[in-house]
């Protein structure tokens, strides 16, 4: 057992946790943040994807310990009380999602890749940049739309706050 | 995963100093942590490299380019540094895995595994790089020593990897499309009159170079010049994704692309 501390959503949080707890069980089972989902749990499906340091990463495969010090936002950390984030707003309206479970990680990955690339990323580059995230749903089509939608609007708040 | 201690030293030296008994170095755990998680790997402790900050440096140092065993395949790929000295290593990285593999997973790791499916060892050996460790510099001719393995002794850590400037480079992979890993993967490397070519995925052994194919090279740098030049297939690797006459053909392919893409 050893105590990390760690910056999750804006909150400081310090827990005694076993070496081997991940990071997704830390957030899921130690904070009780269930948004962060397991669906592979062998570094695939990218259900897991939460920014650590403003970067994603998969959850499942990274030590609680190694985030020590770290900044970590997860799918619970994105809304603004009761407005969601432009890319939650942007998968509802555009009906990105089925059933659901991949949207956590697809979101988190989308507004990484938003952030890389620029609110104008084309749709070459956002499918690209899905690689790492599995959806068995909706066969992307939607999930493509609502990013190239939701990295507009992401640029269109950033203007307005500048 | 069976239990472990665990440790995050914040030097090298302190980091060196707890090699021992089975230990196990934490780099970007892209590796590391799934295969402890099957349980395939069961080190008694793991020694987390992510709080030495030294290790991240990617800087032009003299006729060589210098990359820090911790820096990410991301920070390598988006380096302005790496793009002006040596910009055809950049594409190396840009290529492995996902996005979230790549903002995790670092060289140093990568290079110290040994995956035979990985693409920096290609990389690093066509380009004749010098691994440097905690203890000495090893040429990339003499690091590489079969599936998984490396001369690195026990308490040995890769602190930074040099790669000499002034060579044209290229790298074509052909990806695993699941895991993304190199089904065939060639290096190809011009400088001077001297020429390498390595490839990844391939080898029952691991990454080897193609002499031949250099011959050809070193003659004239162009995809032509391969042509008529065939992989040999024995000692290649063979499994359900391709068998190994799949794979030799593939290495003519790909260093065909290699020498087209070289910058």
């Amino acid at each position: 057992m050893a105590t990390v501390s760690m910056t999750v959503n804006g909150k400081t949080v310090t827990k005694t946790v076993d070496s081997r707890r991940l990071l997704v069980e830390f957030l899921r089972e130690d904070l009780r943040l269930t948004g962060t989902h397991v669906g592979c749990d062998t570094s695939q499906c990218g259900a897991c994807v939460v920014h650590v340091d403003g970067r994603a990463i998969k959850s499942c495969t990274a030590l609680a310990l190694s985030c020590e010090g770290k900044t970590v936002t997860t799918i619970e950390g994105l809304a603004n009380g009761a407005t969601l984030h432009p890319m939650q707003e942007a998968f509802r309206e555009h009906h990105a999602l089925q059933c659901g479970y991949c949207t956590p990680g697809m979101i988190m990955a989308s507004v990484d890749l938003v952030q890389r690339n620029g609110p104008g990323v084309d749709e070459h580059t956002i499918r690209r940049e899905l690689d790492g995230n599995i959806c068995r749903c909706t066969g992307y089509h939607n999930i493509v739309k609502a990013i190239a939608a939701g990295a507009a609007a992401m640029g269109s708040v950033r203007q307005a706050a500048e | 995963m069976y239990a472990f201690d665990y440790h995050r030293p914040a030097t090298v030296h302190d980091a060196q100093g707890l090699l021992k008994d089975g230990a196990k170095l934490l780099a970007g755990g892209q590796t590391l942590i799934p295969t402890m998680k099957q349980r395939l790997a069961s080190p008694s402790a793991v020694v987390d490299l992510g709080a030495i900050g030294e290790l991240r440096k990617i800087e032009q140092n003299g006729n060589a380019l210098v990359i820090g065993a911790m820096a990410t395949h991301a920070e390598v790929a988006g380096s302005k540094t790496v793009m002006s000295a040596l910009p055809g290593l950049a594409g190396v990285p840009g290529a492995i895995g996902d996005p979230h593999v790549r903002n995790s997973g670092t060289i140093g790791g990568s290079v110290a595994n040994n995956d035979p499916a990985a693409d920096y060892p290609a990389a690093v050996l066509a380009l004749g790089a010098t691994v440097i460790t905690s203890k000495r510099q090893i040429a990339a001719d003499n690091f590489f020593d079969g599936l998984f393995t490396t001369v690195l002794g026990e308490d040995e850590i890769i602190t930074a990897l040099s790669f000499p400037l002034g060579a044209k480079f290229g790298y074509a992979k052909f990806a695993n499309p699941a895991s993304r890993y190199a089904l065939v993967g060639v290096a190809v490397a011009q400088r001077g009159s001297e020429v390498r070519v390595a490839v990844t995925g391939a080898g029952s052994n691991g990454v080897f170079r193609v002499p031949a194919m250099e011959a050809a090279l070193a003659k004239s740098f162009t995809p032509a010049a391969i042509t008529s030049v065939k992989a040999d297939a024995s000692g290649l690797m063979s499994d359900i994704h391709a068998d190994a006459a799949y794979r030799a053909n593939l290495i003519g392919v790909m260093a065909k692309r290699a020498v087209e893409a070289a910058a």
